[in-house]
């Protein structure tokens, strides 16, 4: 039987618990429902994108800023994701066409771009760093590259999105385990943990159980989030997770 | 924010494919395999509180997909033979995947029992029950597609169970687009490599045992031209010179058993004595005892 202790925030029955589509959303005539499906959107791909623009389009990190920046206020401006159709491709691979379009229009233009609106939560330096930390590395294709980004953003935010609501629902012990053992890199043992946090080892099993049942969710959500309908979702995940085995 | 590594971040996917069996009567145990079609969970039934053998499906494109896979899963749940592996529980994950809940098999696989020592009439044997499990199957029009000895159980009792009928489909209603291709290879007959699903027949899978049998085989030291001809025949190239149901294959195996001639070879007149002689040993040294007396006798007598 499963242990109802080691459920984070109560049981959890049904999944996806959510089903509110940011992309749907991003259709509403409210501008309020508009604003937030668009920040959703922007916050799963400014960091792919912004790397995609500096590697495919070869841009120095001020231009690739203002080009990202450029391109998500556009997008919001024209309505550019009311426009998609999920029948045709899947978000991602439209978002990704839709920016090439932008940036080659901007560089034909030749104008700098300086856009309005608020882009400060946006940690550009970090995605700076990473970039030149990791990408120098990379043998992939462009579009390759900005899907692994992708892939690679939704796990850093779902693994901050699960801290959160570990620390809300006072569970922060299952998100430290969680921590030290999923995503360090020291190779720790159950039973070491069990030591480190004065817990024994069958306790440590349940609640790294139940953390990375919860994480799993905490990914699902996002994914449903930024996907249109179920069949997109189910190609997405197959492809987020990797899961068509 | 923590930056993921390559490794870090694979090793998270594979912690969040996890079957999520929330909303089953399943509680999750442990990864016990993974194939190209799916992964197979050791699981707990807590209603009937038992352990059960759950494979987990890859996800399927499209909702029409996804519901011919459960209704044929349906069809299979249905067949009914000592030899085929119950499936007790059809259903869909929350993320869309389909599961199937199945009898928790202990015992070794087919491979494995070959590297145990088992004597070549008692691998014939086995393979003989094989056949008619997959030949009951046909009966219903059902045709398993990934035979291979992975998917063959031997039970602690030696009872003989095919196992993996995930990507089975049903005669004449194929569940796959055309161009998929499902099977493994070295198992799997030409004309389903060549993804040729409009195509395949009981005689696909023929040709899989034909591997199997091969298999079987393989380490053998002396084994006999029928029973490389039975082989042969089972892994033409072209379905039309393959046995045309599995129950022939078998009848030949039983043949190959009991020392009778075999449809697969044409033997000659040398080879016909000597498989005479060879079921007939007791008889033959009776005779020969008997003759050997009668001229001792002889010259015994003499003197």
């Amino acid at each position: 039987m499963i242990d109802p202790d080691t459920d984070i925030g109560g049981p959890l029955h049904k999944f996806p618990v959510t089903n509110h589509s940011a992309i749907i959303n991003a259709r509403s005539d409210d501008q309020l429902i508009r604003r937030r499906a668009f920040d959703t959107i922007l916050a799963s791909y400014w960091k792919p994108a912004y790397k995609y623009v500096r590697l495919k389009w070869h841009a120095d990190n001020e231009d690739a800023k203002d080009l990202t920046q450029g391109f998500f206020a556009h997008a919001f401006e024209k309505n550019y994701f009311a426009t998609y159709d999920a029948r045709k491709a899947s978000f991602q691979t439209y978002l990704r066409t839709c920016l090439d379009g932008f940036v080659a229009n901007e560089r034909k233009a030749g104008a700098r771009l300086k856009r309005g609106g608020d882009y400060s939560q946006l940690d550009f330096a970090a995605a700076e760093d990473e970039l030149a930390a990791h990408a120098a590395s990379s043998s992939l294709s462009p579009e390759d590259y900005f899907h692994r980004e992708w892939v690679r953003w939704m796990f850093t935010l779902s693994v901050e999105a699960f801290r959160e609501r570990c620390a809300d629902l006072d569970r922060t012990v299952h998100f430290q385990l969680f921590e030290r053992y999923d995503l360090s890199d020291d190779k720790v043992s159950y039973a070491s943990l069990a030591n480190e946090f004065g817990l024994d080892t069958v306790t440590v099993n349940n609640y790294l159980a139940a953390a990375r049942r919860d994480f799993r969710r905490i990914v699902l959500e996002k994914l449903r989030e930024i996907t249109a309908t179920d069949e997109e979702f189910r190609a997405e995940a197959r492809s987020l997770l990797g899961v068509n085995r | 924010m923590r930056w993921l590594s390559d490794d870090k971040l694979n090793h998270l996917r594979s912690v969040v494919s996890e079957p999520d069996f929330n909303a089953t009567k399943y509680t999750f145990v442990k990864e016990v395999g993974r194939g190209g079609m799916g992964a197979v969970y050791l699981a707990e039934d807590r209603e009937l509180d038992r352990l059960v053998a759950i494979k987990v499906l890859s996800t399927p494109d499209t909702e029409d997909l996804r519901k011919r896979m459960v209704r044929e899963a349906q069809i299979i749940a249905r067949l009914e033979h000592p030899g085929i592996v119950p499936v007790h529980d059809v259903g869909t994950l929350p993320d869309g995947r389909i599961f199937y809940a199945m009898k928790y098999v202990r015992g070794s696989r087919l491979d494995e029992y070959a590297t145990q020592g088992a004597s070549l009439r008692d691998r014939l044997r086995k393979f003989q029950a094989v056949c008619d499990a997959v030949a009951f199957a046909h009966a219903h029009g059902v045709i398993h597609r990934d035979l291979k000895p992975q998917n063959i159980m031997i039970g602690s009792f030696g009872e003989v169970l095919v196992l993996d009928w995930g990507v089975a489909t049903i005669r004449d209603n194929p569940c796959e687009s055309v161009g998929t291709v499902v099977g493994t290879q070295n198992y799997m007959s030409p004309e389903q490599a060549r993804g040729e699903i409009d195509q395949l027949d009981e005689r696909a899978d023929v040709y899989s045992l034909g591997a199997v049998l091969q298999f079987l085989l393989n380490d053998q030291p002396k084994v006999s031209k029928a029973a490389q001809a039975i082989c042969a025949k089972a892994m033409s190239q072209t379905k039309q010179d393959r046995y045309a149901t599995a129950s022939d294959l078998s009848t030949d195996v039983g043949r190959l058993l009991d020392a009778e001639p075999v449809s697969a070879y044409r033997e000659n007149a040398f080879e016909r004595v000597s498989r005479w002689v060879s079921k007939n040993r007791f008889l033959v040294l009776l005779v020969l005892a008997y003759l050997l007396m009668r001229i001792f006798l002889i010259f015994t007598s003499r003197g």
